[in-house]
């Protein structure tokens, strides 16, 4: 039997962003766990301000609002409350919704908004160029960190997951990565996992996706991978943090 | 029948009559009832009361409800308006309709709690990043506010723009005999909105091209403009000096105005009760021998008279003088103006512009 080849109808176009850029097989995961949910002409992303613009159609061929950075969770409140039968996500990055925009991501969790927050994590605000995110590792070289992240004056990288997990209102907590079959294949269980727990109305779910951004990083691909594996992961461990009860 | 009722408590009424279905705010004073009446009356209607974590998260949930189609509101005062403008942009650009409510209190920074207007410019002329403008409406009793609300989405969502009720504190928490209308329901047919479908996505649900938005955005505030203007004009037509004033402070000018009649003075009144679009409509019924015109607002340094003197200039022939009586955090008393008006009359007050 031949293999078929299906495209998410979500993602059925090119998408624009760079080589080796881990968002763009976060947005076909996510296109796909979307579909499969049966919920592919019944969504509407809001996207945070970032790298994530790229999501803006043509690569996203679904109902999309571009907000503001930072805030992309109160806008998919908004949604939520006009449209409850909608899925309504957030897709953010750790820039947008780590730092700018702390506050209304963690109050949104707090809450137990019926939503989910998806936030590539990448450790910089990439679509500046480069700079110094709270999820830079210690050392790390950004354009605002050029001698190495110093983390006694700067912070150490924030944990929101972590956060999120201690929140009673947050459904479902997870962390997965891009960088290999097993990981990819894992973090699909996870995006399914948090739709399904909005769909069920158990409230608030959230995954972060732990990304390589090559072009930022002054890294190839192959490079990015092993420094994900070597420097983000110890720090930033995979799995779930916080399980779903389905209530 | 009339009841009696607080100005805060009948915006929230309003609102809800004029198919308010989703409310999120943060408290501050003194605009704080607004959102506690509709904490326990949006319940009963099955709608939906959030209490958000700050004004700008409030403001982009609005964002989200509008786009879906819903008619929102927030309302807020002082600073907590002013951490809405960035959202408010952003509906601007996105052709979104919503209802936004200013109660306004005195002062910069965390200002007080005294009655004033001095959020006037800001608020009429956009206030955000980006060239756009609000239509704000600017009631002066509280059965204007309900009036003014009852037409208030009809009017956003005829240009896909928000529309903002500005009050003032006093006005706020002040009580008057009002009258509601019946309920009513928004549109169900908006050919824009967002439905997850997907397939109105030719990117633009309705909304111009980036290329195409300046011309768009001169488009809809000439439209605004020309279409939107609302004002009463008070023994206009044969006056010497003409008073400009709206909100509270216009109630105590159009006392000042008749006691002057009847002094025999010729003097009249013209009350913007739309601050934008600017009602220049109004200035033509100024006859070409007037001798003034006196902007009389609740200003420190004066912001209303920015507009009278820009609408004298376009609608009146001459060089007529503009003045301007501000009276900072206090509604000005009718002897207040008349005091200031025999000053005007003597020389003594030099003109504005």
């Amino acid at each position: 039997m031949a293999f078929e080849k299906r495209r998410p109808v979500l993602v059925e176009h090119t998408h624009t962003f760079c080589p080796g850029c881990g968002h763009g097989i976060f947005a076909r995961l996510l296109a796909e766990a979307i579909q499969e949910a049966g919920y592919e002409r019944k969504a509407i992303l809001s996207l945070g301000v970032g790298c994530c613009c790229n999501m803006n159609p043509p690569s996203w061929s679904g109902d999309v609002l571009q907000t503001a950075h930072g805030r992309a969770a109160s806008v998919a409140t908004g949604v939520k409350v006009a449209r409850p039968d909608l899925l309504s996500i957030s897709y953010q990055g750790d820039g947008d919704a780590y730092v700018i925009g702390l506050n209304e991501t963690l109050n949104a969790a707090y809450r137990g908004e019926n939503i989910c927050t998806f936030v590539i994590l990448n450790n910089n605000f990439a679509m500046t160029g480069g700079q110094m995110s709270w999820t830079t590792m210690p050392g790390q070289k950004t354009t605002t960190s050029p001698a190495g992240r110093d983390c006694k004056v700067t912070g150490m990288p924030i944990k929101v997951p972590e956060i999120m997990a201690t929140l009673p209102n947050v459904s479902y907590v997870a962390r997965g990565a891009v960088t290999s079959p097993k990981n990819i294949n894992q973090l699909k269980k996870y995006i399914k996992e948090a739709i399904s727990a909005q769909i069920n109305g158990e409230g608030y779910s959230f995954v972060e996706i732990v990304s390589p951004c090559p072009t930022n990083w002054a890294m190839n691909v192959k490079d990015s991978i092993k420094w994900i594996d070597d420097n983000v992961i110890p720090y930033y461990p995979l799995g779930v943090l916080k399980e779903r009860t389905g209530e | 029948m009339k009841e009696m009722w607080k100005g805060n408590h009948a915006i929230a009424e309003a609102a809800l009559r004029a198919g308010c279905k989703f409310y999120a705010g943060y408290p501050i004073t003194p605009q704080t009832e607004v959102g506690e009446y509709l904490s326990a009356r949006m319940p009963e209607l099955g709608r939906t009361f959030l209490q958000a974590e700050n004004e700008m998260s409030a403001a982009y949930m609005l964002f989200g409800a509008s786009a879906c189609g819903m008619r929102c509101m927030t309302s807020s005062s002082g600073p907590g308006f002013s951490l809405k403008q960035e959202a408010i942009s952003y509906l601007c650009t996105n052709f979104l309709p919503a209802l936004f409510v200013n109660v306004i209190r005195w002062g910069p920074g965390l200002g007080n709690l005294d009655s004033a207007q001095t959020d006037y410019l800001r608020d009429t002329r956009g206030g955000g990043n980006g060239d756009y403008r609000l239509v704000v409406l600017a009631p002066n009793s509280i059965q204007e506010t309900v009036d003014l609300l009852y037409d208030a989405y009809d009017i956003a969502e005829r240009y896909r723009n928000p529309v903002e009720l500005l009050s003032e504190a006093a006005l706020g928490q002040m009580m008057e005999p009002v009258e509601f209308p019946e309920f009513k329901e928004g549109p169900t047919d908006l050919d824009w909105v967002w439905d997850g479908t997907g397939d109105k996505n030719s990117y633009d649900h309705g909304r111009p091209t980036t290329a195409g938005k300046p011309a768009a955005f001169r488009k809809k505030i000439e439209t605004m403009r020309e279409n939107e203007q609302r004002w009463e004009n008070y023994k206009v037509q044969d006056a010497d000096y003409v008073f400009v004033s709206y909100g509270l402070p216009s109630r105590t000018t159009r006392t000042a105005v008749d006691k002057l009649r009847a002094e025999g003075e010729k003097v009249g009144l013209i009350r913007p009760i739309t601050a934008w679009p600017f009602p220049y409509k109004g200035f033509e019924e100024v006859p070409g021998t007037v001798k003034g015109m006196i902007s009389v607002e609740s200003t420190d340094s004066g912001q209303v008279i920015e507009d009278v003197a820009l609408a004298t200039k376009k609608m009146c022939a001459g060089n007529i003088p503009v003045y301007g009586l501000f009276s900072g955090q206090n509604i000005p008393t009718p002897v207040h103006i008349i005091e200031y008006f025999e000053k005007v009359k003597s020389g003594e007050e030099k003109e504005a512009f």
